[in-house]
């Protein structure tokens, strides 16, 4: 058993992954007809990054996320009927359709909002994080970013700030190897991409981002640094995404190109983290076969209701176009 | 008699951060140089005395995430005056502002309001250059769901300053280091001059002049040295670049039938295209004349004094043209 996490908060954990996998699914047959048309980017495969990561937080620390962000939005808690209704860019979304896949915020659980601009909500999360020191409170703040984030100018510059005004944030890479269409290797010398933050002295870690036990442990560090003051903290999480850039598939150029090698997704299908969890629970006894099987029927039943309630819900009418510009 | 109270532009300024920094725990100043005098005149004088360095932030010269950090703030809650001594530093920093900042609150479906400052000074003169005198508010004022307001005077300087920090959306502060010496009333305490509210400055029937910022001290100039050869120009300062206040200059243009736009920013889809359009559009049955525009030329600033003299338009041409147009209407 891993030190200091009972069996209850394994399955847990589990349970969380389980449902982003499930929900992240869910979405393929209803994008392959159009019924969902906004860009979605699945996180499958990066499960538990998102659900380690924000199981160190607590209900009132904030995160920002990305354009891939069902993960990070689910895992803080965030309401899942208002998602799965934003995907499909209905009025009872979180977004109220205004948004989309990539514009998740559910302020209720500290869930400060997502954008895809790559790199874009970095100086947001170091903003909020420098609100906390201002008003002396102790929340933490998660900046949840992409490789390809770290070929943006900005992320330097926050790092910089963050570390030379000792701000509680925790810099989180997911690094699952490509952004968009590019793999690692032609974007970086070096594919070490938390050393990046050793030259502004802030501590840094890579984490195997597969590896739910080792995420906890890495988060836990990093949340209880960061709320002592010592912040901030840098993680890097190497991951991968199972399915495409954007899309259940790699097929981004409108023309079918497999941009990942078959053999390379392989390798990465027997690193698959819901599935590692789940074996570990098996063969360690942490939990039956037939209590996992009704965890699944539930979250199942959970995800399909939410289809079932965006569905019936509006889309925005047209006479209200004009709502929200200004508050 | 009370003699009233004069204040500089720059005091104006420092007045009104003073007053909403003492009455709002969530404001707070963070930009480069806002501890020193050489970046930001006297508008943050004494501030950093009074709140410390929590709440004075001065930065390294890293435009992109500091704009970025006070939107961050502004999204956790508080109201933050980021300053920019230079708009032209700022390019780096524009995604916060027009990616982030514009469109939080509409593309996530409302309550999620940004209330934050983006204080930007021109420094236009001086032999500065291209890179450090760009008037950019046509930039901005193009972006849905940014406020952009333009002071002419220390006493609006003031109140729309206050107005800025109390509205709760990204509102564009732009004043012009041309002003910063001016003097005229200012009250004590706290007052607000209205966003997207502009003002008659002096009655006129002849002709309509529309300007803003420094531009409006031109207009005036031009109105007092028109009105000796006998022709009466109203002056409306526009104030607010975004939103535009239609209603006083249609009130004013149905009057005159005249309209001349003088803009400090260029000519090329500018402020002054954008209120040429509007009253052509909707006020075409009273123009006398086509509407005409004064801007600056659609080239860098040069940096040599003669050519800046080229360069800037001024009371001078606003006269010229004024004449000119009433001489064809008739």
């Amino acid at each position: 058993m891993v030190k200091g996490t009972s069996k209850q908060k394994l399955v847990q954990l589990y349970r969380q992954m389980l449902r982003i996998r499930f929900c992240e699914e869910s979405f393929i047959d209803p994008i392959l007809q159009s019924i969902i048309k906004c860009p979605v980017h699945l996180c499958t495969g990066q499960e538990a990054v998102a659900v380690g990561v924000c199981s160190a937080l607590e209900k009132n620390d904030y995160i920002f996320g990305n354009h891939r962000s069902h993960g990070h939005y689910l895992a803080k808690g965030g309401d899942l009927n208002k998602m799965v209704a934003e995907v499909y860019c209905r009025v009872s979304g979180c977004a109220k359709g205004r948004g989309g896949s990539m514009h998740l915020r559910d302020v209720s659980v500290g869930m400060l909002g997502s954008a895809p601009i790559v790199a874009g909500t970095i100086s947001l999360a170091l903003g909020a994080a420098l609100a906390v020191k201002i008003k002396r409170e102790k929340k933490v703040v998660v900046s949840f970013f992409g490789d390809g984030a770290a070929g943006e100018g900005v992320l330097y510059e926050a790092l910089n700030f963050a570390a030379l005004k000792k701000l509680p944030i925790i810099f989180a890479c997911e690094n699952n190897l490509y952004s968009t269409h590019m793999s690692i290797k032609e974007c970086r010398v070096s594919k070490n991409i938390f050393e990046i933050a050793k030259p502004f002295s802030i501590k840094t870690w890579q984490v195997d981002g597969n590896n739910i036990f080792k995420i906890v442990e890495k988060a836990k560090n990093a949340v209880s640094l960061c709320r002592r003051g010592e912040g901030p903290v840098f993680l890097e999480f190497l991951t991968y995404r199972l399915h495409g850039h954007v899309g259940p598939d790699d097929n981004i150029q409108g023309t079918h190109t497999d941009i990942r090698p078959l053999e390379e997704i392989n390798r990465w299908l027997k690193k698959d983290p819901v599935l590692l969890l789940k074996n570990y629970l098996l063969n360690k006894n942490v939990v039956s076969k037939s209590k996992l099987r009704f965890l699944e029927t539930g979250v199942d039943r959970e995800i399909k209701k939410a289809h079932k309630l965006a569905l019936a819900s509006s889309f925005p009418k047209k006479s209200e176009l004009n709502k929200y510009l200004y508050d | 008699m009370i003699k009233k109270r004069q204040l500089p532009f720059s005091l104006a300024i420092n007045e009104a951060l003073d007053l909403m920094m003492a009455k709002d725990k969530r404001v707070f100043v963070i930009g480069q140089g806002v501890k020193s005098p050489w970046y930001v005149g006297n508008t943050t004088r004494g501030l950093l005395k009074k709140y410390g360095e929590q709440r004075i932030i001065d930065t390294p010269v890293s435009e992109n995430a500091i704009t970025g950090c006070g939107v961050g703030a502004a999204i956790a809650g508080m109201r933050p005056v980021i300053v920019h001594p230079r708009v032209d530093f700022l390019m780096y920093g524009l995604d916060p502002i027009i990616n982030q900042a514009a469109n939080w609150n509409y593309m996530f479906g409302g309550d999620a309001p940004v209330s934050v400052v983006f204080w930007l000074i021109v420094n236009r003169g001086g032999e500065q250059g291209a890179q450090h005198s760009q008037a950019l508010h046509a930039l901005f004022s193009h972006i849905p769901g940014l406020k952009v307001v333009m002071p002419s005077n220390p006493y609006d300087a003031k109140g729309l300053l206050i107005s800025a920090i109390e509205d709760n959306n990204p509102v564009v502060y732009i004043d012009d280091r041309w002003l910063y010496n001016t003097s005229c009333f200012v009250p004590e305490g706290i007052y607000r001059v209205p966003i997207g509210k502009a003002v008659v400055r002096k009655k006129g029937k002849d002709i309509t002049i529309a300007a803003l910022s420094c531009m409006v001290k031109e207009a005036l100039i031009a109105a007092d040295s028109l009105r000796k050869e006998g022709i009466s120009a109203e002056i409306i300062d526009l104030r607010s670049a975004k939103p535009l206040d239609r209603e006083t200059i249609f009130t004013s243009v149905k009057k005159t039938g005249r309209l001349i736009v003088v803009d400090n920013g260029w000519l090329t889809c500018g402020l002054s295209a954008e209120v040429s359009a509007l009253v052509s559009e909707k006020l075409f049955k009273y123009l006398k004349s086509a509407v005409q525009r004064i801007a600056l030329p659609d080239l860098p600033a040069p940096a040599s004094r003669t050519l800046e003299k080229a360069y800037y338009p001024g009371a001078t041409l606003i006269v010229k043209n004024v004449k000119q147009m009433l001489r064809k209407g008739k």
